[in-house]
């Protein structure tokens, strides 16, 4: 989870990505965060997110992205 | 007669079909009647209140309404002026002082930003102002004076120096670029544009103005889609969505993520993407999904309207290619200048300069920075002739098309926005705790990087520039550095930090 919290905080280093859990809803994140966080989810955690789990609840928040790389990683 | 003015189109379609929605965000749409009475609502309103010949800013959130504001202001013999609604209140405040307007369109939102500025103008709600009773006498009179001249908008790019610069264009360049714009791209009355730029930039004429050309329709995808590639391409489908022309990480978004294995654009059949360098792995994974759609490569700068040169894919392209920028529009012209001013030998790089009814009429409120960039013709010393140094270096191929190699500057292109990292460090320069600052591209990684010296911490660095940027001017990555690395001559040494990028 801190490697995770870690890729978030170098996107946006001014968001408590602990607690906020309205990361698509209020904006915070935009394309090219999740573009980047996709390729980052890959490299680091050998996880790849297939295109229809990239909706947004799976990116509201740092534990939805959390528990969605797990769910495909025990997959 | 000669068409001389933009609304020609509108007044033409609306005849024919009226009830046929012009624009909508795919929940909320407005006819060709509906934006034909609301624009002519506001030119009545602006007629009445004393508003001529000037800057109208129209500051709303996307949707449908936004367009018929813009054409209002037209009817009204004014220029629209569109800004982004999220765009920081600084920036606002600088482009306003360039500006000097005395109204603004706005919706209930942007309403309260603005109180919060302290604008001193009028503020008009779009709401209010469609409420205006039509004055067709007044409104023909206006037009009876108007001429193809007469600027139609002002869109604000970044300036090197901090100070956004305002291109305004006029009628004339507009019609001259809608005109050979739909004629490259095959536009009729059949097309569903898919809009993805934002309304405040040129970029959007593409899919406005055709659409009320032939009587077409524009679906304005919701901003949010286009990092949900599923869902964005579920949406096209929807809407039969038949053309595209968005900037090029929108199509690499929904090609990379492997989205052509659940669901593909199925009515697309007609893609345009500009002025970015399209991955040819990405494109060609395009390629495949839509083997029966044309592709071509735009590019262009602002200052000549929108987009001056196209390339229509006829061939197939290794991953080590380029896909060149072709030819001109008709009625354009492309000198490639050496650095002597004169044309580039075959094969020689040289600098692209254009010219045609497509250059604008220049910076606005802005003579110096105007005169640098819209020069005299230099192969021209009969008669004033202006052309526009576009400041990007191309060449020709094997093929004798036209082939973006590099920038002259310090301009690039993130995310399918133009960019000037000067304008980043100006700002930079200017915090407490920063002695030295600058900024690079890791074109790669697409990354902004700031590399600087100072006792700063980054994360204040970033949230002081989102008060002052927009969204994708901010840095993506910030390096704090002992030392600024120097050239010989004493100027920072940009490609010893381009270096340092591959290592951060």
């Amino acid at each position: 989870m801190n490697e995770l919290l870690d890729m978030l905080s170098d996107l946006h280093e001014d968001v408590d990505f602990e607690s906020c859990d309205t990361l698509i809803d209020d904006g915070i994140l935009d394309s090219f965060d999740i573009v980047t966080l996709i390729t980052q989810i890959k490299d680091e955690f050998d996880v790849t997110i297939p295109a229809d789990e990239i909706v947004p609840e799976n990116f509201n928040s740092a534990e939805a992205i959390w528990n969605l790389i797990h769910r495909l990683d025990e997959e | 007669m000669i068409q001389t003015n933009i609304l020609e189109y509108l007044e033409k379609t609306v005849k024919e079909v009226p009830d046929k929605t012009a624009y909508t965000d795919g929940k909320h749409g407005l006819t060709f009647a509906e934006v034909f009475h609301y624009s002519r609502a506001i030119g009545s309103y602006l007629s009445r209140e004393g508003f001529y010949r000037e800057p109208i800013v129209i500051y709303m959130k996307k949707s449908p309404e936004v367009v018929a504001a813009f054409y209002g202001t037209v009817y009204g013999r004014c220029f629209y002026v569109p800004f982004d609604e999220e765009m920081p209140e600084y920036r606002v405040s600088l482009i306003l002082e360039t500006l000097k307007p005395r109204l603004m369109i706005c919706d209930a939102y942007t309403e309260k930003k603005l109180i919060k500025i302290g604008f001193s103008g009028r503020c008009l709600r779009f709401e209010d102002a469609v409420k205006t009773e039509i004055q067709d006498g007044k409104l023909a009179e206006i037009r009876e004076a108007s001429m193809d001249t007469d600027p139609i908008y002002i869109v604000f790019t970044s300036g090197s120096t901090g100070v956004p610069k305002g291109v305004a264009a006029c009628h004339r360049s507009v019609l001259d670029y809608v005109e050979n714009l739909s004629r490259v791209l095959g536009f009729n009355r059949e097309t569903v544009f898919g809009n993805q730029s934002p309304l405040y930039f040129d970029a959007c004429l593409k899919e406005l103005y055709p659409t009320m050309m032939f009587g077409a329709t524009t679906y304005l995808i919701p901003r949010s889609l286009f990092m949900f590639p599923v869902k964005l391409v579920e949406y096209l489908n929807e809407n039969q969505i038949n053309t595209v022309c968005w900037v090029v990480s929108a199509f690499t978004m929904i090609s990379s993520m492997g989205t052509f294995d659940k669901v593909v654009p199925k009515y697309l059949h007609t893609v345009a993407f500009g002025s970015e360098v399209f991955p040819i792995k990405q494109f060609n994974l395009w390629r495949q999904a839509l083997p029966g759609a044309q592709f071509t490569n735009l590019y262009g700068p602002t200052e000549c309207t929108g987009m001056s040169c196209y390339y229509r894919v006829n061939r197939e392209f290794g991953e080590d290619d380029m896909i060149p920028i072709g030819r001109p529009f008709k009625n354009t012209e492309i000198l490639l200048l050496n650095d002597e001013d004169q044309p580039a030998e075959e094969g020689e790089t040289g600098e692209i300069c254009i010219r045609g009814t497509c250059v604008t009429l220049g910076y606005y409120r802005n003579p110096e920075k105007t005169k640098e960039v819209f020069v005299q013709n230099p192969l021209n010393d009969c008669y004033p002739e202006l052309i526009y140094r576009t400041g990007d270096i191309g060449r020709y191929n094997e093929f004798g098309e036209l082939v973006f190699v590099s920038r002259k500057d310090h301009q690039i292109k993130h995310m399918g926005h133009r960019i000037e990292l000067g304008e980043i460090e100006v700002h930079v320069n200017q915090m407490a705790g920063i002695r030295m600052a600058c900024c690079v591209y890791d074109k790669e990684r697409e990354k902004i990087v700031l590399f600087y010296v100072g006792d700063a911490e980054g994360k204040d660095i970033i949230k002081e520039l989102k008060e002052k940027l927009p969204r994708y001017m901010i840095p993506n990555l910030v390096e704090k550095i002992e030392e600024m690395p120097l050239t010989a001559n004493g100027k920072i040494n940009r490609m010893e930090l381009k270096d340092r990028c591959a290592n951060l």
